[in-house]
């Protein structure tokens, strides 16, 4: 029996009212619960920063961002391994975030007061204070960024840099060209290249890609002027409490056990500490878990399995890395940074 | 019948009621999906509306046609981005309609390498990616030498990985009158070519329009400059700082835009072309060529008017496809509209709004050029009872 035409309307009509039927299907409920239900924590990362977030060429990642993931997912699950990975661009990343397409953006994003409000973010504890500076060939023997008038500079599309060499070059009353390219390494490379006389980026970019960009990394200063702040938090979204809080104390956990010297080796041996903070801290005093909404050797595991906030940072950014960096502001307070953490009781 | 029994018989009404009801039905879920978005931007706390685009930009944009700076408000960084996507598109259009055309005629050429050279062109340029051949052209222009060894190679020309810096016309008032008769000369090139056309179509008596109207557009404003006492007043570039100062700039991310689209564009208009010109019947060359008509004159006067009624609508097709791929301008750094609306989508966070009006630009613009062109296909088409 063929069908009539007639029948293959009202069918079309009737599947294309269907979605009227169904209450409105927005993504609500918390972003915590869908965690635990899927057994993972879906992380928003950088597309390759050395330092924050890269693969190797395994395709193992590494970095300081990355290690919050795992901090996080070692918080939740017991394992710092049940975290998977999405690869964002400067211009994917809140819009991935906010569609849900990520449970967590751990991406050196600056937080700002309009990503705070208008773009519906919440932002967790900054996990690295930067600022942003000019890269320059050194052959240009300049000293110092106010040098710079007339130049062309090489910028990433659609990040707070692009803003804030326009603020810098206004205040200063100098002018310059900007040269706009969305991919990391086209963008390189036309530094590298000579289209640009100077590469504009966090301060920690300029490094790593000074350390991974070029074959001659002495060729290129990076100027001392830091024209704006940037403090890099991780993010979530908006309207899940729980999820925000436990992100947030996650990264408390970490720079407390620094501040108490306990790192991953010396954990264990912690456990058997006198000192209430260090009970309280590693779940042998209980209570912080049941508030947080997760098992009560939550900082343990995080401690053991990832480390401490010194030890992530040694790792990925300090001397055990190739970018040899400073503590600088991003020390503990009583170093004279800025890495405090509230109590965790 | 019934009036009821009468509209129920009716295939007609029938036609109408389901259409409607298809109709209501593509409205309703329209209706459905932006009240969706909109409720779900709401609840997690993102802005909506077009006010940003009263805002300061905060950018600043690598080059444009109006003064523009970051003090601007987003509304005229996007006419900014307007104004350079249709600018490249404009300027390859007329490229690679005329090399397309070349291209195209060179490959049914009867001397065999220039048809074997049409044809490699055509098939290497048509087969690979057109975002991988504008990277290569960005990085050939790229190795052009840095300003300060930037070999000059006509006075005040200079080639550096900056752009071609080339003089323009300083002080606009010493060269009105110049200007001015270039215009005449060419406006009264356009009506001598008219009414030679007319002449010759009412008598048959030939005119030497070409010479005649070449020595009008050029003649009347060196005849005007001479007058004048030869007021040359250039802008001239000059190395200052990081780059040259004065003097006008063509950037390398245009011309390696203009260059890939057009080169990209011409392997396949030069494809249309050529099936214009097979689809004329072979009797028609060989009337014109028993007429006494020399080959040349075959191809421009009988063969390319009948070709052009084939050619057109897929030629608007390759247009449009154009005008589309200038937004792979991301990709090596030239400011057009993707790229402006990017930087501003994600520093405001609409990212719905910049995507909306991206969409409606393009489809302005599109609907544009294709009304054009089917106005002047229309006009081609062989009036037939």
């Amino acid at each position: 029996m063929t069908i009539s035409l007639k029948t293959i309307a009202i069918a079309a009509i009737a599947a294309a009212a269907l979605p009227l039927a169904l209450p409105g299907t927005a993504r609500a409920g918390a972003t915590f619960d869908g965690v635990k239900q899927k057994g993972y924590v879906q992380c928003g990362v950088n597309l390759g920063l050395y330092g924050f977030s890269a693969p190797d060429e395994k395709g193992q990642w590494s970095g300081i961002d990355v290690d919050f993931c795992r901090a996080v997912s070692a918080a939740v699950f017991g394992s710092a391994d049940k975290v998977k990975y999405t690869p964002l661009s400067a211009q994917q990343r809140l819009p991935a975030l906010q569609s849900g397409e990520v449970d967590l953006l751990a991406r050196n994003t600056t937080r700002t007061l309009s990503r705070d409000t208008a773009n519906g973010l919440n932002f967790a504890p900054v996990n690295y204070y930067d600022g942003q500076a000019f890269m320059v060939s050194s052959k240009l023997g300049l000293k110092s960024a106010k040098q710079l008038n007339g130049a062309t500079v090489c910028v990433l599309p659609g990040t707070t840099t692009e803003q804030n060499v326009a603020d810098y070059f206004r205040a200063n009353k100098m002018n310059f060209k900007p040269v706009v390219i969305e991919k990391n390494e086209e963008l390189h490379k036309a530094f590298f290249g000579g289209r640009c006389d100077a590469l504009s980026s966090d301060a920690s970019q300029l490094a790593a890609i000074r350390a991974a960009a070029t074959a001659s990394p002495g060729d290129y200063i990076i100027l001392p002027d830091q024209i704006s702040k940037e403090p890099l938090a991780p993010a979530v979204r908006q309207g899940d409490e729980e999820w925000n809080n436990l992100v947030s104390w996650v990264f408390y956990a970490m720079v407390q056990a620094e501040e108490k010297g306990i790192r991953s080796d010396t954990v264990d041996a912690a456990l058997s500490s006198p000192d209430p903070d260090v009970k309280r801290l590693l779940g042998v005093t209980a209570g912080n878990g049941k508030n947080l909404g997760v098992e009560e050797n939550w900082a343990y595991n995080i401690i053991k399995q990832v480390g401490n906030y010194g030890e992530s940072f040694e790792r990925n950014l300090g001397n055990g890395s190739k970018l040899k960096m400073q503590r600088g502001l991003n020390a503990l307070y009583t170093d004279g940074g800025l890495m405090y953490a509230p109590p965790l009781k | 019948m019934t009036n009821v029994a009468r509209i129920l018989n009716s295939a007609h009404a029938r036609g109408l009621f389901y259409q409607g009801l298809v109709l209501s039905g593509a409205a309703l879920i329209g209706w459905y999906l932006v009240s969706n978005t909109l409720t779900n931007l709401a609840k997690r706390g993102v802005a909506t509306g077009f006010d940003f685009l009263g805002r300061e930009a905060g950018f600043e944009i690598g080059e444009s046609l109006l003064t523009y700076s970051a003090a601007d408000t987003y509304l005229k960084a996007f006419a900014v981005g307007l104004l350079n996507t249709l600018t490249v598109s404009v300027a390859a259009v007329v490229l690679a309609t005329v090399l397309g055309v070349v291209i195209g005629v060179g490959r049914l050429s009867s001397n065999w390498m220039v048809g074997r050279f049409a044809a490699i062109y055509v098939e290497s340029v048509r087969n690979v990616p057109l975002l991988l051949q504008l990277i290569v052209w960005y990085a050939v222009i790229g190795r052009l030498p840095s300003p300060r060894t930037a070999p000059e190679v006509l006075p005040n020309l200079f080639f550096s990985n900056r752009g071609i810096k080339y003089p323009t016309l300083a002080d606009a008032g010493s060269h009105a009158p110049t200007l001015l008769a270039l215009a005449a000369g060419i406006g009264a090139a356009l009506w001598l070519a008219r009414w030679a056309r007319r002449r010759r179509e009412t008598t048959g008596r030939p005119f030497p329009t070409l010479i005649t109207a070449a020595a009008l557009v050029l003649g009347t404003p060196l005849a005007a400059f001479l007058l004048n006492g030869v007021p040359l007043h250039l802008d001239v570039p000059v190395r200052e700082g990081f780059d040259f100062a004065g003097g006008g700039t063509i950037t390398p991310e245009f011309a390696a835009l203009f260059f890939g689209l057009s080169i990209y564009t011409a392997g396949f208009i030069a494809e249309i072309v050529r099936s214009g010109i097979l689809a004329v019947p072979h009797g028609q060359t060989e009337a014109g060529l028993a007429l006494g008509l020399k080959p040349g004159q075959v191809l421009r006067l009988i063969i390319l008017p009948q070709a052009l009624r084939v050619i057109v609508p897929p030629l608007t097709s390759q247009y449009l496809n154009l005008t589309k791929n200038s937004s792979l301008a991301v990709a090596i750094g030239y400011p057009d509209l993707i790229s402006v609306s990017n930087t501003s989508a994600n520093q405001t966070g609409q990212v719905v709004e910049a995507v909306a009006l991206m969409m409606a630009v393009y489809l302005v613009i599109s609907l544009a050029i294709s009304t054009y062109m089917n106005w002047y296909n229309r006009k081609l088409s062989l009036v037939t009872r």
